[in-house]
């Protein structure tokens, strides 16, 4: 650069001192507000998004309260009812597949357990799969999205060329075949473990590109604005510019896409115990359910409605907070 | 353009062998790392020693792992002879792998079941692109208006539901409910119009997803593209509204769908897993969760490779299409 020495400091200054005073003004609440500030705002006003966001919520408390619930209702997922069976076809007696008192949403055929206190186990698999998926692919994601925007060159032609190659791959299929090779016993775990072990890493491992490219696509036009020359002329290091200056402002869109993420892995998750590659029974799972109530969809209508609308009832509250919260995230979005 | 397409089918091959060296690391070398063996799963978890043996000489499982892949890549194009365990099997000419269960080489299996997965596939992506679309732009240009928040709901419910509980839900109500549809595949060459009564549902379904993502999509890009200044500037010159939507704005609306429609496309030839198992269609995707439940290795490699081949292709016809519809493709 031939710039004079003192000017990178004089163009530095204005910015320091606007930061300031959009500081002091969102202490007073006057008139600048910070994006966060906005984005509630907005949200705030989206009662679909609202409704989404408290049944996530609630999805969750039902979740993490299961064994209490269950032990106030005096059910265990996996106790047998076989005195609810009908013998000769195997079916639950009384109306609705067993609804009853005891058995909120009635019991399963043939060996008559609880499927209220299934349901309820069944969602800490999903929301654990859901959430800790999204995690390990938005912490890829976001790590290699940067890593290619920032350094571009062969960085990025290598992170960018097996981001491509990843989403052309047939996800579900090598999702199926690698869980399925996966042996029962692995770092310590046995049985359930090391399936929703191997879930979480395989889904997520599926969805980081996802999230790599917007990160990437963010940080490469970021990487030439005035704000990160500022700093690199004040003399900052890479990593203080990958961190402090960069990071803050691929929070929304990380934010969005991770909301985006849950249902679809809550949905990728259920497909797999469907198919019988993911938890096995006897561990509740909805998906699982599902698929053992294929046998019954004629004769027992109520053990298939039951799960399928567990999982659409959570999928589509996340669905409802995320477009919710991509809406408020949106800068072009009105305010 | 002709650089380009060479540039273009250059990129796919080296694709295809990257996902063939992927696909061979994901059975091979995965199991050998969390110590399962895999010549025992070839044969079936009770075989006798000396079949398991027979069976890692055929594939030579003890050589090192570029040496399998380079055997399995020639086998494809001049086929191949497994020996070893005192008898030698054959292989004819596209040899995507033997399963030693079923005693059957995998090409004649995949080309058996494809025709049924290809026919779901297009049949729904001919639904889900008219309802999708038209749904999409529909909604974007009456934004706000009952229609479009009554699309939108739908649309929102569409993505939510798992494919396989409308799956059941339509065969408990329509084949079991109603006795519309008899709920069996009849392939096309027995019966043309049964195969289509009995296609009848699987297509519904299946587009009922992916019309609701493609709605979606189409109405969120839509809305973006009538924002723009080139769609100002066409209303700023005088053209009609029709003129506007259809030749400027329908046109960029297409790429990004297009390239959806390949991707979702060649998934969903490589096998509609999902739809497939729930409607108990014989295609490529019940094949393979049959195969996944025998723990039948070569047909699930044979398959995986075939559906990777398939998006392969869809992506590479894509990208013809798309140098067709934008010129700025065709230079760079």
């Amino acid at each position: 650069m031939t710039a004079p020495l003192h000017e990178p400091t004089a163009e530095a200054a204005p910015s320091a001192a606007e930061e300031a005073a959009v500081a002091s003004a969102d202490a007073k609440a006057v008139q600048g507000r910070s994006l966060g500030r906005i984005a509630w705002e907005r949200l705030k006003r989206d009662k679909l998004a609202l409704t989404g966001g408290a049944v996530v919520l609630l999805l969750i408390a039902l979740a993490l309260l299961a064994p209490v619930i269950t032990s106030l209702l005096g059910q265990d997922p996996n106790a047998y009812h076989e005195d609810l069976i009908d013998p000769l076809f195997g079916t639950p007696t009384g109306s609705l597949g067993g609804v009853s008192g005891d058995h909120l949403l009635g019991v399963e055929p043939v060996n008559g357990r609880d499927i209220f206190a299934r349901i309820l186990y069944g969602a800490r698999i999903s929301l654990l799969v859901g959430f800790l998926s999204a995690l390990v692919a938005v912490v890829l994601g976001t790590i290699l999205g940067i890593l290619a925007g920032f350094f571009g060159g062969w960085v990025d032609s290598l992170i960018s060329r097996v981001m491509d190659g990843l989403l052309a791959f047939p996800q579900l299929l090598f999702i199926i075949a690698l869980v399925s090779v996966m042996p029962n016993e692995m770092l310590g775990l046995t049985g359930t473990g090391v399936r929703v072990f191997v879930m979480i890493l395989v889904i997520g491992f599926f969805g980081w590109p996802y999230i790599g490219r917007v990160v990437r696509g963010q940080t490469l036009s970021m990487r030439e604005r005035e704000y990160v020359e500022a700093a690199r002329s004040l003399g900052a290091g890479r990593l203080y510019i990958l961190f402090k200056e960069l990071l803050p402002n691929l929070v929304a869109p990380i934010i969005v896409y991770t909301t985006m993420m849950i249902p679809t892995n809550i949905l990728t998750e259920a497909a797999l115990s469907f198919l019988g590659v993911g938890v096995k029974p006897p561990t509740a799972s909805w998906g699982q359910m599902l698929s053992s109530a294929l046998d019954y969809y004629d004769s027992d209508p109520m053990y298939m409605v039951v799960p399928g609308v567990a999982i659409f009832i959570t999928v589509l509250a996340f669905n409802l907070f995320g477009d919710g919260v991509r809406d408020a995230l949106d800068p072009k979005g009105s305010r | 353009m002709l650089t380009y397409l060479i540039r273009r089918l250059f990129a796919a091959a080296v694709m295809l062998v990257v996902i063939i060296t992927v696909v061979f690391c994901i059975f091979f070398l995965v199991p050998k790392w969390a110590g399962v063996d895999i010549a025992s799963s070839f044969v079936g978890k009770q075989a006798d020693p000396a079949a398991v043996e027979g069976v890692r000489q055929k594939l030579g499982l003890g050589d090192p792992i570029y040496v399998q892949v380079w055997e399995f890549f020639k086998g494809i194009f001049v086929g191949r002879t497994y020996a070893g365990g005192g008898d030698t099997i054959h292989c004819a000419a596209p040899c995507f792998g033997y399963s030693f269960r079923s005693e059957q080489a995998i090409w004649p299996v995949l080309t058996d079941r494809f025709p049924v997965t290809l026919g779901l596939a297009l049949g729904a992506a001919v639904l889900w692109l008219i309802l999708g679309v038209s749904a999409g732009v529909l909604s974007a240009l009456k934004r706000g208006s009952l229609w479009d928040r009554g699309a939108m709901v739908v649309a929102l419910a569409g993505v939510s539901l798992p494919i396989y509980f409308t799956g059941m839900l339509s065969l408990a109500i329509f084949v079991f409910g109603l006795h519309w549809f008899s709920g069996t595949y009849v392939p096309f060459t027995d019966n043309p119009g049964k195969w289509f009564t009995g296609m009848i549902l699987p297509w519904v379904t299946l587009a009922f997803l992916y019309a609701a993502m493609y709605a979606r999509i189409t109405r969120a890009t839509m809305m973006e593209i009538l924002g723009e200044d080139y769609i100002r500037t066409a209303r700023a010159k005088g053209l009609r509204e029709p003129v506007v939507i259809r030749k400027h704005a329908m046109r960029s609306t297409m790429t990004p769908i297009l390239t959806m429609l390949g991707m979702d496309l060649g998934a969903l030839i490589g096998g509609a897993i999902l739809t497939e198992s729930t409607f108990n269609l014989p295609g490529l995707g019940r094949e393979v969760l049959l195969a996944i439940r025998n723990q039948d290795l070569p047909v699930i490699v044979g398959v995986t490779l075939i559906t990777s081949l398939a998006v392969l292709f869809a992506n590479l016809v894509v990208d013809i299409l798309y140098a067709v519809i934008d010129p700025r493709v065709r230079l760079t």
